[in-house]
């Protein structure tokens, strides 16, 4: 598995961005260093979860679309560590990591990019698909956008039920330009429900730029024109991530209504794991990585005592993990045809369940 | 038995599963002030405008969120209007509601109600008159009912209602105003979903038809020098009640489908194909479907008229297959 540039300790690519992030980091006299340290298994799992995706599906393990998050982890964990297991999140077609950080299992997850009959929905959703309503994951989806009333819902019921648990709706930036950002919003604050929008912006919206094709100064602007109010963050600073969420989430669940974050962040990768991004110039995803979230937190934590060998060990027990979830994947059994027939309506009454 | 209209039969029907189930909840535009047809008068009054809740001109997120809601536990019953608005939130209905329990692995369901009114009434033109049922029977996950009486408007939104499956809910806003007996009862009165009705028994000739065409159908049975016809309301397009007409078609030998929808793409060609594979050898006429000719429909009633299907079309057709 090739290491990527995050794992080349003492090799700091010298930029405008490291220099800017050595400092933040310097700034930090006083971190919680287990929840800073959680961040950090968190992202390495995500990475390690991606990498190995993305040779499975080089070695031809994997069929479908894969959209990786490299270099988006710092808003799944820094959001999502912020989350009750019972609250939900609602994904898009970029999840593994959102899904990872709500707390699934990397082996059901890798068995289902394997189309295996132990994968999360049992072969029939593959990476754009992964849910685990066990943990408030209600779904990735392969529709940009559609994610947002589907979270306006679940916790519209939370509301009428008189349920404190919230929710948490990622999308990307591409998104706000679809109708149901603007109906979702709408709806929430009309009746100021439970959620915590998370805008990850990437800058891309497949393989456009996103501001290109938006008009208006964007994401933020479209929320608090509908009253929800926007905090802008650094979506790379884990723990930055960590603290602005913490404080949305306590207004939210305190009953003060919709909050949106506008986390800004880079995808180093394709839009799918097969897109060598030509599009855009190899010296801006070469500066970027110097910006990648996982190295950031790695040097934080370096700052702060913790040794080359501990972070190490993080990092091999994330790698370990993924590669026992694609072992595991590999071994285990397809589903059974008969499957495809399940699971699609009770109401029936064909004889062949399938209703031909 | 109870003497009510379509309308009040819907209207009973789910405020008693809103008093039964505390999970009920109905969202939509306008429905605290009854809903456009009156179909929610008075319920705001009973239940409250959390529980009958007045949403924002939003298609898409009036679906989505019933999505969520449903996907959580709530058991939302969906306002659309008019059948031609919920083509605003086709995707969360074709590619959400119906898929979620299948891509998911069964790990969620969709138990939500769609109430989209269809059909024409009152020279209300190309965008508020459309009966779109087939579009939905196409799509896998979607069960789809038409009822064509107040009895069945009660006794199958009940149903559709303690369904675990999202259910398009076809009522025809023709039948508004419709009055019939109701066998009110809080408990009983259900109307099974995929059972079609035998209106009236006939030796020649088998009508299938559903909705406002019923009583088309028995208009044209009434009429002079028709064959003696077999009439079968299907209540719901999907599940159909194929045991039903097939059943009937084989001692009848002839099958005639009607329905107010454009007939190029219709439901009627399911039911003509199904009957043609089945029953061939037993057939004394080719299967006939009588719909609207593919046109959107017109403003000026007398270019409307002309997408409608009336009994003189309909017994026409029945004896021309005699
Ligand atoms: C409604 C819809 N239109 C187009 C697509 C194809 N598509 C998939 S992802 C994507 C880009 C989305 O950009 P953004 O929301 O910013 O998310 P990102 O991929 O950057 O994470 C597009 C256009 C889709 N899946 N759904």
């Amino acid at each position: 598995m090739p290491a990527s540039p995050a794992d080349r300790p003492g090799q700091p690519r010298v930029n405008a961005a490291t220099a800017t992030i050595a400092k933040a980091n310097a700034d930090r006299a006083n971190i919680d260093r287990s929840r800073v340290l959680g961040h950090y298994r968190t992202m390495a799992r995500i990475r390690a979860f991606e990498e190995a995706a993305d040779q499975a599906l080089k070695d031809g393990h994997i069929k479908g679309a894969v959209h990786l998050s490299i270099g988006q982890e710092g808003v799944a964990s820094g959001v999502c560590v912020n989350l009750d297991r019972g609250d939900f999140i609602t994904s898009n077609h970029r999840g593994h990591g959102h899904t990872l950080a709500k707390g699934a299992d990397m082996t059901a997850m890798m068995a289902e990019l394997f189309a295996r009959a132990t994968g999360y929905c049992q072969g029939k959703g593959g990476s754009m698909h992964i849910a685990d309503f066990q943990v408030g994951m209600l779904g990735a989806n392969g529709v940009v956008g559609a994610g947002i009333p589907i979270a306006v819902g679940a916790a519209h019921a939370m509301k009428l039920a008189g349920d404190r648990r919230i929710v948490a709706c990622f999308f990307g930036d591409g998104a706000i330009n679809r109708g149901p950002f603007l109906e979702g919003l709408n709806w929430a604050k009309v009746f100021d429900l439970p959620v915590l929008f998370v805008c990850e912006d990437n800058g891309f919206a497949a393989t456009t730029r996103t501001r290109a094709v938006t008009a208006g100064p964007g994401p933020g602007a479209r929320a608090e024109s509908l009253g929800v109010p926007c905090t802008p963050v650094d979506g790379n600073d884990v723990v930055a991530v960590d603290a602005v969420t913490a404080d949305l989430v306590a207004r939210v669940r305190g009953g003060g209504g919709p909050q949106f974050l506008h986390a800004t962040t880079y995808r180093l990768r394709g839009h799918t794991a097969a897109d060598a991004a030509t599009y855009r110039p190899a010296a801006e995803v070469e500066e970027r990585w110097g910006d990648d979230p996982i190295r950031r937190c790695r040097d934080l934590l370096a700052l702060h005592g913790l040794s080359a060998a501990e972070l190490d060990q993080v990092r091999a027990d994330a790698v370990a993990e993924a590669a026992a979830a694609v072992a595991d994947g590999l071994a285990a059994p397809h589903p059974d045809p008969s499957y495809a027939w399940t699971d699609v309506q009770d109401v029936d009454m064909a004889p062949a369940g399938g209703g031909r | 038995m109870t003497e009510l209209t379509y309308l009040d039969a819907g209207r009973t029907a789910l405020a008693e599963e809103m008093r039964r189930d505390g999970r009920v909840w109905a969202l939509g535009e306008d429905l605290g002030r009854g809903g456009v047809f009156g179909q929610y008068r008075g319920l705001v009054d009973e239940f409250g405008p959390a529980r009958i809740a007045d949403t924002p001109i939003s298609e898409a997120t009036i679906m989505g969120a019933a999505v969520g809601a449903a996907l959580v536990g709530s058991r939302p019953v969906v306002e659309m209007r008019f059948s031609d608005f919920a083509l605003c939130a086709v995707d969360e209905l074709v590619n959400q509601a119906a898929k979620a329990r299948y891509m998911f692995g069964g790990q969620g369901r969709v138990p939500l109600v769609v109430r989209q009114p269809i059909g024409m009434w009152r020279s209300s033109a190309a965008q508020h008159s459309q009966s779109l049922e087939a579009w939905y029977a196409h799509i896998p996950g979607l069960v789809v009912v038409a009822p064509a009486t107040p009895a069945d408007n009660y006794g199958l939104l009940k149903s559709a209602i303690r369904c675990d499956d999202p259910v398009v809910y076809m009522e025809h806003k023709d039948l508004w105003p419709a009055v019939g007996h109701v066998p009110v009862d809080a408990e009983g009165g259900l109307v099974p979903l995929g059972h079609g009705r035998l209106v009236q028994a006939g030796s020649d000739l088998t009508i299938v038809t559903w909705s406002r065409m019923v009583d088309v159908a028995m208009a044209a049975a009434a009429l002079p020098d028709v064959p003696s016809i077999e009439v079968i309301d299907l209540r719901t397009l999907w599940p159909w009640d194929r045991a039903m007409v097939l059943d009937s078609v084989a001692r009848t030998g002839r099958c005639l489908v009607v329905h107010e929808a454009v007939q190029a793409g219709g439901f009627g060609g399911e039911i003509a194909a199904t009957v043609g594979e089945e029953l061939f050898g037993r057939l004394k006429a080719p299967v006939r479907r009588l719909g609207a000719p593919r046109i959107p429909v017109a403003y000026a009633p007398v270019l409307e008229e002309t997408s409608r299907i009336t009994a003189a079309q309909v017994a026409d057709a029945a004896r021309r297959m005699v």
